[in-house]
């Protein structure tokens, strides 16, 4: 699923100022753990998350994450922020909650990217 | 309201690579100076010369507007239209300074491309006079000028970044020894987590840059962020991480002088965990970290004191062909 169509099924808001919003997005991944994200995402998801610190942005790139979602209208700090714009990784934000949001995804045909 | 947002440029097809373009297009127009760009080897006119010199000037050399002189000062500008008014009116005998236009648009030659566009796209007008520093006629700039010149340094800044590709990757093939290593080290502070991740990434780029397989450099960009992590929770002070790389395999040794860990079997168990409610608070500390370095890497050894320090040593071997045979499992 491309990035655009996810953004508008999340009704998100961008956080950074990345322009290319045609990435290929192949599956979603939904945890406040790191390890379990960097236990078991595959490559090439979208993360969706209500933590909110730097670090998601580290994970995201140690783990070839595409973008990140914050549920529940939450925003990163600035320093998160901040460091997505160097990295050049998208940060969403979406009002919808954890649940919500995975569901909504899914339920559009967005498989999810655990490993099994 | 939010959806209107995002939809805006649908309409507008930009792939992956034009935007990289244009990104770049944007910034180099703000490095370029206009005097990077412009055509300083420029002919000139005077103010009494006829029309007919003009139009033998344009004609020979293929240009549509010069400069009018008179001792190195600019007067004014007189390009093809007002040759065609001229020519309208069979006036070819004339003054030069009765066709010219003296409100010349000029810039100077420090200021960098992205005015020049600016002034370009305001004004209407094809070419500006450029002046040096001393206010002097030092060359003239059109549209086709900023062309050339950008296209010219993209080509130019394309095969010094191939280059430096090239070089990075071949690194191992071109130093002739019997064994040639690349040792990278980081040095971490302790309980500083928001810098957390910082040498992992810059060892995870490195990797790539070097040419490893995208699944590779995965795999030791895991186990070397959660042991990064491990080292700014645990170390009571400076943690130290050593990369070396080799065609052959990657090792990776994370040290520090204490606490040590009191009981690594129970430390490897999955879910065990000593850490902090602020850790926790990051999304680590969950008591998977040691599980998860182990299931990226081929090879751990994990050698802890209590009240001396952890030496951590992972190893990942790089198979020619089947590079991905052990993916994580």
């Amino acid at each position: 699923m491309i990035l655009r169509e996810i953004i508008h099924l999340a009704s998100g808001k961008m956080l950074t100022d990345v322009e290319d919003l045609d990435i290929e997005v192949k599956g979603g991944y939904t945890a406040d753990l790191m390890s379990d994200v960097l236990a078991s995402i595959q490559p090439d998801a979208i993360l969706l998350t209500g933590l909110c610190n730097p670090q998601v942005v580290r994970t995201a790139q140690m783990a070839d994450i595409r973008a990140v979602i914050f549920a529940g209208g939450k925003q990163p700090t600035s320093d998160a922020i901040d460091l997505a714009n160097e990295e050049k990784l998208p940060l969403i934000s979406s009002p919808y909650g954890l649940y919500e949001l995975s569901g909504r995804l899914f339920q559009s045909g967005l498989p999810s990217l655990k490993k099994i | 309201m939010q959806e209107e947002k995002v939809f805006t440029n649908r309409e507008t097809v930009i792939t992956d690579s034009v935007a990289q373009n244009i990104t770049k297009v944007e910034e180099l127009s703000y490095e370029l100076m206009v005097k990077d760009v412009m055509a300083s080897n420029i002919r000139v006119v005077e103010p009494e010369m006829t029309m007919a010199v003009v139009m033998e000037l344009f004609r020979k050399h293929r240009i549509s507007g010069v400069p009018v002189v008179v001792d190195g000062n600019l007067n004014g500008i007189i390009s093809l239209e007002d040759l065609i008014r001229c020519l309208q009116k069979g006036d070819l005998q004339s003054r030069v300074k009765s066709y010219m236009s003296s409100n010349v648009i000029t810039i100077n030659s420090y200021d960098p491309v992205v005015k020049a566009l600016e002034m370009f796209e305001k004004s209407h007008v094809g070419r500006f006079a450029v002046l040096d520093t001393e206010g002097k006629l030092t060359g003239i700039i059109t549209k086709g000028d900023v062309t050339r010149g950008l296209l010219r340094a993209l080509h130019t800044r394309f095969q010094e970044e191939e280059i430096r590709r090239y070089r990075a990757s071949h690194l191992f093939e071109d130093i002739i020894s019997d064994r040639t290593s690349l040792i990278l080290r980081y040095y971490t502070k302790p309980h500083d987590i928001m810098k957390g991740g910082q040498a992992s990434s810059n060892i995870k780029r490195a990797l790539l840059r070097l040419g490893a397989d995208p699944q590779l450099a995965r795999r030791c960009g895991i186990a070397i962020y959660e042991a990064e992590i491990n080292l700014i929770i645990h170390a009571t002070d400076v943690g130290y991480i050593r990369v070396e790389i080799e065609p052959h395999q990657i090792t990776m040794k994370v040290n520090d002088n204490g606490p040590g860990i009191e009981n690594v079997e129970q430390a490897l168990k999955p879910g065990y965990s000593t850490a902090s409610e602020e850790v926790r608070e990051m999304g680590f500390g969950a008591g998977m970290g040691l599980p998860n370095i182990k299931r990226c890497v081929d090879k751990m050894t994990i050698d802890s004191t209590p009240g001396k320090g952890t030496h951590l040593e992972l190893k990942i071997f790089v198979k020619k062909d089947t590079a991905k045979s052990k993916q994580e499992e």
